[in-house]
């Protein structure tokens, strides 16, 4: 045997590689659902081009002012017929042409309706001779990062950090003390910091495989912008993790049985999938509750990882949430090492 | 295996041993000493405080009170230098079940700086054909084998088994005898847990029966079976009417009969069963069926079996060593 295969932490690290890759619905939960759920909310939310709105109006002059603008599909009605399309929603507005002037008959709680009232009246009076007060001109901009698709990724991100690590460090571990293969260790000379430095290792070589497939998903498919540094943006990744590894560890170091750990996640996990701004931004939730909101790891995960992709605002600017997932790391990491139960 | 420094004294040396948990004094005042080269056996019913003096000694539990002494170390201060030349097989171990035998060999090896090679520790617990297969497709006397190969691959000077063939099928529990009888001949000292007092005879050099967490008895099995007085038990159940009668009537047996007659030891009774250790049981057989007829009882069950440690148990305790 070679010298590696003699290494207990490396064969310790192997282990927990092949017992995961051994489980395919693990691979399915780390690698795949993040994926699906981004090509899902990708197309759910997708940006829209402009709306041409429908509008009909009663004389053939009108309606050739209106077909002018592109922004408008324009028929010949009369105000019967206007009136039935108005009430089934073909149409958003009718002009109607009466002595001195036009009626525009429309829904004004409607805002498309309401636009079409704006578009129209425009176009009829610019027909009719108006000019413009003042010179305007249109400058598009379609910008990437202000789209859903751009907040949403970090969010899941984060979010998936959280579930491999905890999931993955808290049912490996209780499942080892239920079955007595932790009392086994123990009875045997294995440097038992080895036993959780394994668990640490796996997951961040892991951490590589799951973030550049998850991103580079995001990049090829949404084409989600990274604007900050790649290498913080990969910090910010590894101290998550092992935030969430440590959480991992500290909800497993007592629990006996399945159910209890599975309890405990769950209540770990809970508050910050609903609290944390994975799907909507945090700060919509009320004052009261922010300081609370803004301590939890995963809304600080959240926050730097968009800043960083979104903002590209460097590590030096990102002090507050990188100052809380440190504490998040080293707090439950040394209270589970005190209280760690090794049988 | 090396020959250490500390290889005069005992192999095991346990005093005053004392263990309690929330109500139950699992271990109350152990003494023993177990020798280099020597198999010995902790045979007693369940909960008799095998198992916790048993993990005392692997430094699995620290006792309440009392010393142990391993290859001249102890826990408190050669745990690191313990830990590695001891071997330990625990109870209901239960190794990943998607590992392969092989993987779950080389894990336990990495953990000793000397030992035996993976292929030898295959050899060793005859795993040659499941090397390559999952622990979660091994029988279960494969799943107890994998376990021995785990205790051995740091090639131990002491090796711990707890209950290591509960739950297996006799030719399971045969094949892993001979096992441990290799490991005796290569000289290592084995400290085995077991409640079937036949393994217990077949495999140890000495026994220390256990109840309720005191040694009852301490020797070789020889030795604690000529304690029961005779080398022979006959066991009898009898009835006042003939045989074949319809209402059988329980005999009610003077016992000072039997028991006068030479080559009759001891006299008990359990469940309306009958059993005298017997020395002479070609010339005391007939004279006690003399007894019977001349108080008129006919026979309905008669046996006579050689003594074992069974019968050690009963006559020290007055119960039988499966009755928990």
């Amino acid at each position: 045997m070679s010298n590696l295969q003699l290494s207990s932490l490396y064969q310790l690290t192997a282990t927990r590689f092949r017992l995961l890759s051994r489980e395919p619905e693990a691979i399915f939960w780390i690698f795949i659902f993040p994926i699906l759920l981004a090509v899902g909310l990708g197309i759910a939310f997708r940006n829209r081009p402009a709306d041409v709105l429908p509008v009909g109006a009663t004389t053939p002059q009108m309606v050739r002012a209106l077909a002018a603008d592109n922004g408008l599909k324009a028929a010949l009605l009369d105000e019967a017929s206007g009136a039935h399309e108005l009430a089934t929603g073909s149409i958003l507005l009718l002009a109607v042409r009466q002595p001195g002037g036009v009626a525009y008959q429309f829904d004004d709680t409607n805002p498309d309706a309401r636009i079409a009232r704006m578009v129209a009246d425009r176009d009829l009076q610019a027909a009719a001779g108006q000019r413009d007060a003042v010179h305007a001109e249109n400058r598009l901009v379609h910008e990437t990062g202000s789209r859903y698709i751009d907040f949403v990724i970090p969010g899941l991100l984060a979010m998936n950090l959280m579930g491999s690590a905890m999931w993955g460090l808290g049912f490996s571990i209780v499942e080892a003390r239920q079955k007595k293969l932790l009392k086994r260790l123990v009875a045997s000379p294995m440097p038992r910091w080895q036993y959780l430095a394994s668990f640490l290792l796996s997951r961040l070589a892991m951490l590589v495989v799951e973030v550049v497939v998850f991103l580079g998903f995001a990049r090829v498919a949404f084409g989600v912008p990274f604007r900050g540094s790649l290498i913080q943006l990969a910090l910010l990744c590894v101290l998550t993790s092992l935030v969430f590894s440590a959480l991992g560890l500290l909800v497993a170091s007592r629990a006996k049985t399945m159910e209890a750990v599975s309890g405990l996640m769950n209540l770990v996990m809970l508050p910050m999938w609903i609290l944390s701004g994975v799907f909507f931004s945090a700060a919509r939730f009320p004052a009261v509750i922010q300081p609370f909101v803004r301590a939890l790891p995963l809304t600080a995960a959240i926050d730097a990882m968009r800043a960083n992709m979104l903002q590209g605002t460097g590590m030096a600017h990102l002090l507050a949430p990188v100052a809380i997932l440190l504490a998040w790391f080293v707090l439950p990491f040394a209270v589970s090492l005190r209280i760690f139960r090794w049988r | 295996m090396t020959d250490g420094t500390n290889g005069a004294g005992p192999t095991l040396l346990l005093r005053g041993l004392r263990k309690a948990y929330a109500d139950v004094q699992a271990v109350d005042g152990v003494d023993l000493e177990v020798a280099r080269g020597e198999c010995f056996g902790l045979l007693g019913p369940n909960g008799a405080g095998k198992t916790t003096t048993i993990e005392i000694c692997e430094g699995l539990t620290a006792p309440d009170e009392g010393t142990v002494e391993l290859l001249g170390l102890n826990w408190r201060t050669g745990a690191h230098e313990l830990s590695q030349r001891i071997g330990v097989q625990l109870q209901e171990t239960q190794f990943p079940e998607k590992l392969t035998v092989e993987e779950t060999l080389s894990l336990f090896r990495s953990f000793y700086r000397r030992g035996i090679s993976v292929e030898e520790s295959v050899r060793t617990a005859q795993l040659e054909e499941k090397r390559r297969s999952r622990v979660g497709g091994l029988s279960g006397g494969q799943k107890q084998r994998l376990a021995m190969a785990c205790a051995l691959v740091g090639d131990p000077e002491l090796l711990f088994l707890d209950e290591p063939t509960t739950g297996l099928d006799p030719q399971a529990r045969r094949h892993l005898w001979d096992l441990v009888d290799e490991l005796k001949q290569a000289g290592r000292t084995i400290i085995l847990t077991t409640h079937y007092m036949e393994e217990a005879e077949r495999l140890c050099d000495r026994v220390a029966i256990m109840d309720h967490g005191r040694v009852i008895a301490l020797g070789t099995p020889q030795q604690l079976i000529a304690t029961v007085g005779g080398e022979d038990i006959v066991e009898f159940a009898v009835n006042s009417s003939e045989p074949g009668s319809h209402h059988p009537v329980r005999g009610v047996v003077d016992t000072a009969r039997l028991t006068e007659i030479p080559g009759v030891q001891s006299h008990r009774v359990d469940a309306a069963l009958h059993q005298l250790s017997v020395t002479e049981l070609h010339t005391s057989v007939p004279r006690i069926f003399a007894a019977l007829r001349a108080q008129g009882l006919h026979l309905s069950e008669f046996r006579t079996h050689s003594a074992t440690l069974e019968d050690v148990f009963v006559r020290l305790t007055g119960r039988n060593l499966r009755d928990e």
